[in-house]
This record gives C-alpha cells, sequence and structure tokens, in this order.
C-alpha cells in the first residue's frame, strides 16, 4: 500500500487537486444560483445542474479511491461500471426464455473473465475474448434451446450489448497494461487519466458550448440535445485542455492535441450511435443510476467508442 | 441494523437496483400494509430494499412456510428480514392462516404482502385472494398501499435458476381502503387494478 502509493506520479496530486478546486468553485456557483429567486423552469434547470456536479463529486471521489488504492482497484470499478451498463442495455434489449442462459454468463461469467484477463495482463487473449469465444458461443446456447422466434435480432442485440459495455469499456482500464519504453511509473495510469479526463471535458464543454451558441441539429431525430456550434466549440476546447496536458503522457504537445482530436471525435460519435441504439430499443435515459445523468451508459458511451480507438493508437504507436 | 440483511440489500442493489418511484405517497412510519404483484423470489427483497432503511426494521415480508420454513431460506426469511411465515397449505384446520399476520400488525408492525398467493407468469397479477380484505376491515387504521414491481418476471421468473440483472423501479401509489358496505370482491378488484394501474404510471 505504502510502497504504491509511492510508485504515483506527483503530477497525480496536482491533477486531483485541481479537480478538486474546479468542482468546488462550480459547487459554491451552483449554491448561489439556487439561492436567488427564480421561476419553476429556471429553478429545475439549475438543480439539474446541482445534481450534474454532485454526480461530478462521486465519479472524481471513486476514480481518487481507485488510483490511490492500486490497478486492482480500477479494474474491479471499470468491472462495476461494466456490470450496470450491461444491465441497462439488457433492461432495454427485449429476451425470450431461451436466452436465459447465455444473458447470466455474459454477466457472471464473460464479464469477470475479461476483466480478470487485463489483471493478469494477457492481451492476446483480452482482444479475441469476447469477439470470438463469445460471440460464437453464446448464441450457440440460445440456438441448442431451439428458441428460434426473430433469432437474429435477439442475439445481435446481445452481442451489441457485451460489445459496447464490457468489451469496449474495458480497454480503458486495459491501458493499465501498457509499457511504453523511457516512461516513469505510474504512466498508464496518468494515461487513463487523460483518456477520461479529455472524454468528460468534452461532454462538459459541447454542453456548455451547446447551452450557449446551439443553433443548428446535427442530428435532431437521433440526441436533439447534440448541435453543431456545441460539438465544433466545445470539441476544439477540450482539445486545447488535451493538448495542454501533453506533460501527463508519453506525447509531444502536437501529438497529444491530435490524441485529444481523436477522443473527443469517437467519443462523440459514441454519444451519438448510443442515442440512436437507445432510441431503437424504444427509451429516452439508460437508467436511473447517477442523479440527473440518465443512466452509467448515458455517462459512459462516449469512453466506450473512445477508449478502444485510444487504446490501440498508443499501443501501435508508443509501445 | 443485521448485517445479514445490510448484505442481502446490497445484493439486491446490485442484481436489480430496486429503485423507489413514490408515486401516489411518501415514505412514512404510519403503519401500513404494501401488497404487491408477485412474479419473482426476489419480489419480497426488492420492496424491502426499496423502503427507506428507518422503515425496514418496522417492515415485515409475510412468506409462505412451505417454502421460505426450512434450511438457509428459513434463516433469510426469519433471521435477516424478520419475515412472518404463512401456512399457505392450511395444515391445521382448525387455525386461521391469517392469524400470525394479525398478531404482527397488533403489535405495531407494519406488512408486505402478495395477494395473489403465489408468483404469477407475467407483470400482470391474477385475481387477490380474500386475506387482503379481511385485514383491511379489521385493521381500519392500517394504510393500504399499492406497489408495482417492473422486470423481476424477466429477472427470475418461475423455475428459472440463475438470475438476469434488469433494472427494477418499486412504485407505491397512493393508499386506499374498503368503503364502508363495499363488497369483498369489489374492493379486491379494485385493490388489484391499483397496481396495474401503476404499471402504466409514468416513472
Amino acid at each position: 500500500m505504502i510502497e504504491h502509493l509511492r510508485s504515483i506520479p506527483r503530477e497525480f496530486f496536482w491533477l486531483f487537486g485541481s479537480l478538486v478546486v474546479l468542482l468546488g468553485l462550480a459547487s459554491a456557483i451552483g449554491a448561489w444560483l439556487r439561492s436567488r429567486p427564480a421561476d419553476e423552469k429556471k429553478a429545475a434547470s439549475r438543480a439539474n445542474l446541482v445534481a450534474r456536479i454532485n454526480a461530478w463529486w462521486v465519479m472524481v471521489a471513486i476514480l481518487a479511491v481507485a488510483f490511490l488504492t492500486g490497478s486492482t482497484m480500477t479494474l474491479i470499478l471499470f468491472a462495476l461500471a461494466s456490470f450496470f451498463a450491461l444491465r441497462e442495455f439488457i433492461t432495454l434489449t427485449p429476451s425470450n426464455p431461451g436466452d436465459r442462459l447465455p444473458l447470466s454468463l455474459s454477466f457472471f461469467m464473460v464479464l469477470p473473465i475479461q476483466y480478470a484477463l487485463i489483471g493478469m495482463e494477457r492481451y492476446g487473449l483480452f482482444v479475441i475474448f469476447i469477439p470470438v469465444y463469445a460471440f460464437l458461443l453464446l448464441p450457440s446456447i440460445a440456438a441448442l434451446r431451439s428458441d428460434i422466434d426473430d433469432f437474429l435480432s435477439r442475439s445481435a442485440k446481445q452481442q451489441w450489448a457485451l460489445m459496447v459495455t464490457v468489451y469496449s469499456l474495458s480497454h480503458a482500464p486495459a491501458l493499465l497494461m501498457l509499457d511504453i519504453p523511457g516512461a516513469g511509473p505510474g504512466a498508464d495510469a496518468l494515461l487513463l487519466f487523460y483518456l477520461l479526463l479529455v472524454v468528460q471535458m468534452s461532454d462538459v464543454m459541447q454542453y456548455v458550448f451547446g447551452k450557449l451558441f446551439g443553433k443548428t441539429k446535427i442530428a435532431p431525430l437521433v440526441s436533439p440535445s447534440k448541435t453543431v456550434e456545441g460539438f465544433i466549440g466545445g470539441g476544439i476546447a477540450a482539445t486545447l485542455i488535451g493538448a495542454a496536458m501533453w506533460w501527463i503522457t508519453p506525447f509531444t504537445p502536437l501529438q497529444s492535441a491530435a490524441m485529444s482530436a481523436v477522443i473527443v471525435m469517437m467519443g462523440f460519435l459514441g454519444g451519438l450511435t448510443l442515442s440512436a441504439v437507445k432510441r431503437s430499443l424504444g427509451a429516452k435515459d439508460w437508467g436511473v443510476m447517477i442523479e440527473g445523468h440518465g443512466g452509467v451508459l448515458d455517462r459512459t458511451d462516449s469512453i466506450c467508442f473512445a477508449a478502444p480507438m485510444f487504446f490501440h493508437i498508443v499501443r501501435f504507436f508508443y509501445t | 441494523m443485521r448485517p445479514s440483511s445490510t448484505l442481502l440489500v446490497g445484493i439486491v442493489k446490485l442484481l436489480v437496483g430496486a429503485y423507489a418511484r413514490w408515486i401516489g405517497t411518501t415514505p412514512s412510519s404510519v403503519q401500513r400494509i404494501y401488497f404487491a404483484n408477485h412474479t419473482s423470489h426476489i419480489d419480497t427483497l426488492a420492496i424491502w430494499s426499496a423502503l427507506p432503511r428507518n422503515l425496514r426494521r418496522r417492515t415485515r415480508p409475510v412468506a409462505a412456510r412451505d417454502y421460505w420454513g426450512t434450511g438457509i431460506r428459513r434463516y433469510i426469511a426469519t433471521r435477516a428480514l424478520g419475515a412472518v411465515l404463512i401456512d399457505r397449505a392450511k395444515s391445521d384446520p382448525t387455525v386461521d392462516p391469517l392469524e400470525p399476520l394479525r398478531a404482527a400488525l397488533r403489535d405495531g408492525d407494519s406488512l408486505i404482502i402478495f395477494p395473489e398467493g403465489t408468483r404469477g407468469a407475467s407483470a400482470t397479477p391474477a385475481r387477490f385472494r380474500s386475506g387482503l380484505y379481511r385485514l383491511a376491515s379489521e385493521f381500519a387504521r392500517v394504510e393500504l398501499i399499492p406497489v408495482y414491481l417492473d422486470n423481476l418476471h424477466r429477472t427470475l421468473p418461475k423455475g428459472a435458476a440463475l438470475p438476469v440483472p434488469m433494472v427494477c423501479t418499486v412504485r407505491f401509489g397512493a393508499p386506499l381502503s374498503p368503503e364502508t358496505g363495499e363488497d369483498r370482491d369489489v374492493f379486491l378488484e379494485r385493490a388489484r387494478n391499483s397496481v396495474i394501474a401503476l404499471g402504466t404510471a409514468a416513472t
């Protein structure tokens, strides 16, 4: 434990310190706003703002604990996030009695194995376990049970659930597996932090720019809150923030800007695509887990798309 | 709160969430009978977990003695939840199976009951048995709260061995009571419809 604390790079404490200060500021503004008189609609949107800030506090606190207590805790945390995201996805997915066993196995076998493979640093098996073994075997179980109504559509939806909520999301903590030559101790944890920070900043900045300048809707049927102005303004802001964080990564400032741009782009596409998935399943929010934030999958949709891309680009160019 | 029940609540929240939605009422320490649709073995635990911690201590689930009366199930039911066991089979014809429920109500405890008497295959409840009406007429001051559980028939339906985790909400509706001179079957149908109505209520 003490040993582990020593291996945490100094940058880490600076980062968490700044985040806590920023959130403290946001909370103070929220409290001040709420103390001012307002009509019902304004009061509701202020309450929503405060709820969002509080949810951020919770996320930062959980992340701090995970980072300070080591990679096992980080893996457990992401495994739980996958579990809750998968639970939300499966809740909205129609299923037949024949799907029960494959679904139970997805939760209680496939998910733990996927994260255990990261813990054991078995890269080869980690990248193919779900796309090969789960992909082929789970629908076979349903087929063996001769439950054939709407078979392809059911199994495709369940495969999507597993690929997005477990396989893709697990690529974020998989960054801890990477050995970057020449990087100091804790560099991999900082990469994970970098990914999460850029993704979250991009979400926040797009929300803020969208609220301030948003006019032209990008895909009104899929996600009415996403606008061209929000995406461009927020995306550029998040890319700049990411570029300015180059010193915690193995990247040069320019490379860091490019990496952030990829993360922003993929995060945006993740939010949009999973909105489309959600709507085709007939829901507005994925769940009710984090106050003010819809569900766990609403919070992690951008990470689900950004993490695998970021992981493989870093692995290809820097290891 | 006993450690065993805290553990149980944790497992239930992990598997199904059991998020409370107070639609027609608010949490209160007033003595109540919560009655709900019944599709799964998790039902009792889900309602119990959805209640605020301070209400759980005085809220006792009613469970069938033929299923919950032995071994580990008995331990969970009586030790962790403080359940009242009911003799569905009426093994002693001279004893009214409702007697243990009356005793709990006289002690001031609230109850969780499933008036269908058994688990159904769909979320829409079957016909209610008369026990609810009898308790309601005998204990006029106890509030009757309809409760609707969604998704649990998909999580752990009758006959399933392994659960499939899904998000479940527990919806609490407005209290109702038999009106003066109201026929038993009319009241039971009204109570059943109040549960069904919660199923379609916006959350």
